[in-house]
């Protein structure tokens, strides 16, 4: 019976992890073409990105969750999954964007100016010089945010995807044991959000730069 | 005589109400060193800029081999590959090994195929003595040695002339021979460069000719005998006064060998 | 437009309502995960080896779990094992010992940076290991944990709406049955966005203020680590 109890869990867990792969890189692309825009972008865009991000970051991801899910299953026909995990990359692109941009930040300035001086277009200077560098900076914050939208991936229980939690809330009721359910729920994120921490670890070890940062 | 290669016609520079400088006009000829001096504020940097087109210049022309560079429509980056740029700080690409940082641009911005790339990055990395540094990365580098790959890099793009922004300044006084020591072997060579610096020693020696500037003009220029000896300008005397007093007690132990 | 705002105004009650709920539920959040963090970040740094095991297993365990899962487990476990209890009390709870693994996290950071030397030196004028701690110690740290703290009234107010999941009648909650009544979702839950706006632009405002208000000049900046 035992067993069983966590195979159940287990299978719940296989959306939690797809939903935080479809929301992550999501959000990732858009907010590097967003903070590429507003770090180099003509003067109304940095404006509206910037108002895009304040008004992302201050309402509750759950709030938001709800308003995309129903913005985005009303114009397109979608699975919750789909729709709860696009909306769920969109509410981490104005956390990623924010990330990025600081890390941009502090690499622009003196290498762009180097790279220019070396006969590099502007687009080949990001490429090349600032978004390489960039890139690594932004590792740490960037990994805890992979581990916050791992979290916030069960925000999407609430459109009935069945994942962990919905798994765990099923399981209380057949087996009427609540507290072992949403214990052993708690124990694979736990599991979950360390294994991710230790992966980008090691990716940030293995693209340290030697003696810099 | 050969021909100039830098032609500088009454530039102004503007930061908002603020007039960096005011119709600046000079020439560099092929083959010569030009050493500009003057006080903090004064432009200087700017005025490099200007000329690698790194920023706009608001007023006047400049020409590179007879091509006026500021015309519009210009391409920039076509134009900053034959203009060699070297900075106070630097400004080596951070995530790149040495030989990197010298390649790159003849990778991604002349389009050399890799083989040839790698030669011709390892031959400018032994111009300026650092062959043996190649595979380290800047962070692993002196100040000395990133300013010497520094200058490798400018070079590797095959440069009309090579700009200086005060390329010392950040060093400690024990490294600085060995950068001056790279700048007067490519004199020598026949390089055309022009050199913002407060090392006097290296102007009196390697320098054809020095313009002093202050508060956005140039007061004075001449040949370093001249301007050291018998300078027609009161402010030019003054400043070359201050400035020995300041700068030039570590000149004699400063010089070393490169590498 | 004008029907959001005519939906907007006649909900402004229920929405008015909610957000008085959802403020306690912050402060509340807010003041018992202090305490816990405070505990948990001293356990840490000067406890003996067990309040330093419990304190990391509590930091990590609630730093690696998402608060809804925190949330169930109290609200729907417990009952499991014999200890009843209602909804208010179960999201003071997810929410408080939730907090104080974040709150912990940023004492850490201020213990760090103070270092030994400064226990050090308590002992060796005749102090206890305590009354390091409470006089030499921790009036130094809360001044040096605010910047980074004061990210987390406005983390919290954000996650407090989570707990509409368990009927609590804060902001979402509220928004969730004027949707079921309107049959406009879209419209009630942006409704409801823009009083947390307003709740949160207030509260980072104040925030900032404060910030500017204790900080010792020349000592870290404050301003940059502002989340909104
Ligand atoms: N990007 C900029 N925006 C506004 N003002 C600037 C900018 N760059 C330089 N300036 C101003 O232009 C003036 C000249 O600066 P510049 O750096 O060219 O002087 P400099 O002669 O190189 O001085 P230093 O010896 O200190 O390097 C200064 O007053 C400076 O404040
Ligand atoms: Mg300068």
């Amino acid at each position: 019976m035992f067993s069983n109890f966590f195979q159940y869990i287990l299978s719940g867990t296989a959306t939690t992890v797809s939903v935080t792969l479809v929301a992550l890189p999501l959000g990732l692309m858009v907010a590097l073409a967003f903070s590429l825009a507003y770090v180099y972008g003509r003067t109304p865009i940095p404006a509206v990105i910037g108002l895009y991000s304040t008004l992302m970051r201050g309402v509750p991801p759950i709030v938001l969750l709800f308003i995309l899910y129903f913005v985005v299953s009303g114009s397109v026909n979608l699975s919750p999954f789909w729709a709860g995990s696009l909306s769920l990359g969109i509410i981490s692109s104005a956390y990623q964007l924010e990330i990025l941009r600081g890390a941009i930040l502090s690499v622009s300035g003196g290498q762009m100016m180097a790279a220019r001086a070396i006969g590099m277009s502007r687009w080949r200077a990001v490429r090349y010089i600032v978004l390489p560098q960039a890139l690594r900076l932004a590792i740490p914050g960037w990994s805890n945010e992979a581990s916050i939208v791992l979290k916030d991936s069960s925000l999407v229980y609430a459109l009935g995807v069945t994942e962990i939690l919905r798994r765990a809330q099923q399981l209380s009721a057949t087996t009427q044991n609540p507290f072992l359910a949403y214990s052993a729920a708690a124990l694979i994120y736990f599991l979950l959000v360390f294994a991710t921490n230790r992966l980008l670890d090691w990716i940030a070890r293995r693209t340290r730069i030697p003696a810099h940062f | 005589m050969a021909g100039p290669i830098l032609e500088v016609r009454a530039i102004t520079k503007k930061y908002g109400k603020n007039i960096v400088f005011q119709d600046i006009s000079t020439t560099v000829n092929e083959g010569e060193t030009v050493v500009v001096i003057g006080p903090s504020g004064t432009g200087k940097s700017t005025l490099l800029r200007c000329i690698n087109l790194l920023t706009r210049v608001d007023r006047g022309q400049i020409y590179l081999d007879g091509r006026e560079i500021t015309a519009p429509g210009t391409d920039e980056d076509e134009v900053r590959q034959h203009i060699g740029m070297v900075f106070q700080n630097f400004l080596l690409f951070n995530h790149l090994t040495a030989l990197d940082n010298v390649q790159i641009g003849l990778r991604r911005v002349k389009g050399m195929p890799p083989e040839t790339a790698y030669q011709k990055a390892m031959a400018e990395l032994e111009r300026v003595g650092l062959a043996d540094r190649a595979g380290h990365y800047p962070g692993q580098l002196s100040g000395g040695q990133q300013q010497r790959v520094a200058i490798a890099r400018a070079l590797a793009m095959d440069p009309r002339i090579m700009l200086f922004d005060e390329p010392t300044s950040a060093l400690d006084p024990e490294l600085i021979g060995e950068v001056l020591e790279v700048m007067r072997k490519l004199a020598l060579e026949g390089m055309t460069m022009l050199v913002v610096t407060h090392e006097m020693g290296f102007a009196r020696e390697v320098a054809d000719r020095i313009i002093f500037m202050e508060g956005g003009r140039i007061v004075e220029e001449g040949p370093p005998e001249i301007m050291f000896g018998a300078p027609q300008n009161a402010r030019t005397r003054e400043f070359l006064w201050k400035i020995t007093e300041l700068y030039g007690k570590h000149e004699g132990q400063g010089r070393g060998n490169p590498g | 437009m004008s029907n959001w705002l005519q939906l907007f105004i006649n909900s402004l009650p229920g929405f008015l309502d909610g957000a008085r709920v959802t403020l306690e539920l912050t402060a509340i959040g807010l003041g018992l995960g202090f305490v816990l963090g405070l505990l948990a970040a001293l356990g840490r740094a000067y406890g003996p080896p067990w309040a330093n095991a419990l304190s990391v297993s509590y930091i990590e365990l609630f730093r690696g779990t998402p608060l809804l899962v925190q949330l169930f487990l109290i609200y729907y476990g417990l009952p499991g094992l014999g200890v009843t209890i209602d909804r208010f009390p179960a999201a003071f709870l997810a929410l408080g010992l939730n907090s104080g693994a974040y709150q912990a996290e940023y004492l850490r950071g201020a213990l760090q940076a103070i270092g030994e030397g400064q226990m050090m030196a308590g002992r060796a004028i005749g102090m206890s290991r305590w009354k390091t701690v409470r006089f030499i110690i921790l009036p130094q740290a809360l001044r040096l944990v605010l910047p980074a703290w004061s990210n987390e009234p406005i983390a919290l107010m954000k996650a407090t709406a989570v707990v509409f999941l368990i009927a609590v009648p804060e902001l979402m909650s509220k928004a969730k049955s004027i949707a079921a009544r309107t049959y406009d979702p879209i419209g009630a839950y942006l409704g409801a966005a823009l009083v947390y706006l307003v709740m949160i632009f207030i509260l980072a405002e104040g925030i900032k203020r404060l910030d500017r208000r204790v900080r010792i000049p020349g000592f870290g900046d404050a301003e940059a680590q502002h989340g909104v």
